[in-house]
């Protein structure tokens, strides 16, 4: 039986027509604004000088002073991640201590939400907090290098700050999501914050607080390791000269210890996080 | 020998050779278990016919064998006047198109509308373009309302298939095939998830189609007596053999006793699990 | 014993920790010293006055512009390619094929977007080109192996059941295991281009274009009054970006 009544138009055409129109229009500006070349990677003077470069990535560099030179080099990214998560911790603690609404007398009596002129101290703490993680580590490198010149404090006061936020912003999150009873008990009982702190919220938080510490220790190693290229010392500055002077068998050498000492921290990490958690 | 561009006119297929033939195929499932034993089948062209028997006979594996899913452990395989292990892949798949297997549980995605599913069909035919630009703006809207109309799913043709009932989604699946317009109707269960009226109509309607195209049709099923009612050839498949290759008009008491012998003991009703659906049938 | 090794690991932290300062040998004194301290004062009070003259301006909307650029063709390439990489990663051709292309694809992954805008810096010269390469070829490590994971779960019926009707590889694939497959793509696309932008704006540190490279230049050249207004475009974009993908995700990512 055939239907001689016409088809229907597609209800979803309009909208697909026109976000295939919208893509294809953003397309080309996008293409010219990114200068797109996949050419460069075989175009023929190019391909010269990175063939070469690449060619060279093999062998890897491991004469024995250079070594020394890669050994430091790493021991300095692991000093520039712990140096700076220490700095970060020492602030972040006080911070989140200030911050968070687990620790609020006005609460007691309100059913667990604090007053809202109580906020007067929290919010403006959090909101440092969230303007320090918001800003990439890598940016303040760049400026700390200017101000304080080339090598591991930049790198250091960098993650400092930036971890800072990071680490502070959820532990006050972490305080605020334990059993609220005890330190409420303690608080009603008539104890101080800090004493409410060390003995209603602490003992339930502290994995979570490792578990999270220990995976942005992590992270700051990866993180040393790139600042290094603008200057923050480390492998990463290491691997940057190299670079310049095309020495491809030394970045080679730097690639692979990095991606050892990725999966060695992580492995790290994960035997930390499991025996404490 | 034949024309793999002609269309299907009725002077074409008359006299071409057997539209499918096998020979002494074996067929063994990846266990090790032989599913298929010694199977010698001729269907002639515009034939149709039923394939009956038991919960795990071997009805499935010897449709899918027919639709070039399954390579035989031995014998010989001709469909449509060709072999298709002996073609190179380019040439299988162009035969492919020519061979709509209707699945059992469509394969459909379930985000997918239900005009996109069906002009699937001939995604053999087309260019990868003409494919790529259907899938964004539907090329062939009349087509696939066509398709549909058929099987009285017109209203549909927007709608997702997921927002589909089980015998509503194998109407779609055999509203592709029709779409696809092969020459060798290869049915799987095709109408498990309907109920009795409306899968008897539904068998009706694809026997009709089968014998306007000329198409030769093979269709497993559960239900004997429907099986009985729309197919004039019956083939009883048992233990990977075949039992009996009788016009329906032959099949008594006694053929289906020795087909079915021991089912009672685990006998399930003839429909799929699927949900029945209460449907305003058109009386043609 | 058990007491003894609960005290290993927390003398353990405390000594990794004294041991880095002491490596670092950080002039601490000399840092917080009054000179110190007046030293970083006097560079900080640069950037208190951020220049916003219009031709300024016009260089920060084109470098903010050429970022998103960066970072949108970028994404685009690392979905392509990722997509590319999946497949084999998801075990459809074969075991061997599926090693090389994981291998692949963690060596992509690992190293940091960074690293990789040096190399290209050095393939491509300056400018946008080595940015836009490098944030495609580590986003495709990270997408290719969220797409394989997806792929896994995606089952092949639909696509088989249509070569068998005769298709073609490619239009079997996007008839069959797309549709399924589309919600988590677009999904992990979105995100990790929210993350490109922030990324793209950074690798021009290293000379990879865009609003990182005019920092970098201004700083060098201590120019800090247009380096504060290029650090407030930065930051204003990346907070934009934030927000328009919350919104974004709210309205159309449903469960």
């Amino acid at each position: 039986m055939l239907n001689p009544a016409p088809v229907p138009r597609d209800p979803a055409a309009t909208s697909r027509l026109l976000l295939t129109l919208l893509a294809v229009v953003l397309l080309w500006p996008g293409l010219r604004l990114s200068e797109l070349d996949l050419g460069v990677l075989v175009d023929g003077s190019n391909a010269d000088t990175m063939g070469s470069f690449v060619s060279a990535f093999l062998p890897p560099e491991h004469g024995g002073e250079f070594l020394v030179l890669l050994w430091q080099a790493t021991l300095e990214t692991l000093a520039i991640a712990t140096a700076g998560m220490t700095l970060a911790l020492a602030i972040a603690i006080p911070s989140a201590l200030l911050a968070t609404r687990a620790l609020s007398l006005s609460a007691l009596s309100r059913g667990g939400r604090p007053a809202w002129w109580t906020h007067a101290l929290r919010w403006p703490v959090r909101g440092l907090l969230i303007v320090l993680r918001s800003i990439p580590e890598i940016l303040w490198a760049l400026l700390f290098v200017r101000a304080v010149g080339l090598g591991p404090t930049a790198g250091v006061l960098a993650i400092a700050i930036t971890y800072a936020g990071m680490l502070g912003k959820v532990y006050a999150e972490i305080f605020e999501s334990v059993d609220p009873l005890p330190a409420r008990a303690l608080l009603g009982g008539g104890a101080s914050r800090l004493q409410a702190f060390f003995y209603g919220v602490l003992p339930q938080a502290t994995g979570e607080m490792l578990s999270y510490s220990v995976y942005r220790w992590e992270c700051a190693i990866r993180a040393s390791v790139v600042m290094g290229f603008v200057g923050a010392g480390g492998l990463g500055q290491q691997m940057d000269l190299s670079m310049r002077m095309f020495a491809g068998g030394e970045v080679a050498s730097m690639l692979l210890t990095f991606l050892a000492l990725v999966l060695l921290a992580d492995l790290l990490s994960r035997l930390l996080r499991w025996r404490f958690a | 020998m034949n024309n793999l561009q002609t269309t299907q006119t009725p002077d074409h297929a008359a006299a071409h050779g057997p539209a499918l033939r096998l020979a002494g195929v074996d067929h063994t499932h990846a266990g090790g278990q032989l599913a298929l034993r010694g199977i010698d089948l001729a269907v002639a062209p515009g034939e149709r016919v039923a394939i009956i028997g038991p919960s795990g006979a071997g009805k499935t594996t010897l449709l899918r064998l027919l639709a070039t899913a399954l390579k035989p452990a031995s014998g010989e395989v001709e469909l449509l006047g060709q072999r298709p292990w002996s073609l190179t892949a380019g040439a299988r798949q162009r035969l492919r198109t020519r061979i709509g297997l209707i699945h059992q549980a469509p394969p459909l995605p379930p985000r997918q509308r239900v005009i996109t599913a069906v002009l699937a069909g001939r995604l053999g035919q087309w260019s990868l373009a003409k494919s790529l630009l259907s899938l964004i703006y539907p090329l062939d809207r009349q087509g696939a309302a066509d398709a549909l109309g058929r099987l009285d799913l017109a209203d549909k043709l927007y709608m997702r298939c997921d927002q589909l009932s089980g015998g509503q989604l194998q109407r779609v699946g055999i509203a592709r095939m029709l779409y696809q317009g092969a020459d060798l109707i290869l049915a799987d269960e095709p109408v498990s998830a309907m109920d009795p009226v409306l899968a008897s109509h539904t068998l009706g309607l694809l026997n009709r189609e089968a014998q306007r195209r000329n198409a030769t049709l093979l269709a497993s099923l559960h239900a004997v007596e429907l099986a009985l009612e729309h197919f004039p050839r019956i083939i009883g498949v048992r233990d990977g053999r075949i039992l009996f290759d009788k016009p329906a008009t032959e099949i008594g008491p006694g053929e289906l006793a020795a087909l079915y012998a021991n089912e009672q003991l685990e006998h399930t009703p003839a429909s799929a699990p699927a949900p029945r659906v209460q449907l305003n049938i058109p009386r043609c | 014993m058990r007491v003894l090794s609960r005290l290993l690991i927390p003398l353990g932290l405390l000594g990794a920790v004294v041991a880095a300062f002491a490596f670092l040998q950080l002039d601490s004194a000399a840092l917080l010293s009054r000179d110190g301290l007046t030293q970083m004062a006097a560079y900080a009070s640069g950037f208190m006055t951020p220049d916003l003259s219009a031709s300024h301006l016009r260089a920060i909307a084109h470098g903010t512009l050429e970022t998103l650029a960066m970072s949108a063709i970028g994404t685009l390439l690392a979905v392509l390619l990722g997509l590319l990489l999946a497949l084999p990663a998801a075990g459809r051709f074969g075991l061997l094929a599926q090693a090389a292309s994981r291998l692949l694809l963690n060596a992509l992954r690992a190293i940091p977007e960074l690293v990789w805008a040096a190399l290209m810096v050095l393939a491509a010269g300056l400018g946008p080109n080595a940015g836009t390469l490098a944030l495609a070829l580590h986003t495709a490590g990270v997408l290719g192996r969220l797409f394989a994971e997806a792929l896994e779960n995606t089952p092949p019926h639909p696509a088989d059941a249509l070569r068998l009707a005769g298709s073609g590889r490619v239009a079997a694939f996007c008839y069959g295991t797309l549709p399924t497959l589309w919600p988590q793509l677009v999904a992990y696309t979105l995100y990790r281009w929210e993350n490109n932008i922030r990324m793209a704006s950074v690798l021009g540190f290293v000379g990879a274009g865009g609003l990182g490279q005019m920092l970098y230049m201004s700083l060098s050249l201590f120019q800090e009054a247009q380096a504060s207004t290029v650090i407030l475009a930065m930051l204003t974009m990346v907070l934009a970006v934030d927000s328009l993908s919350a919104w974004a995700r709210q309205r159309w990512v449903r469960g």
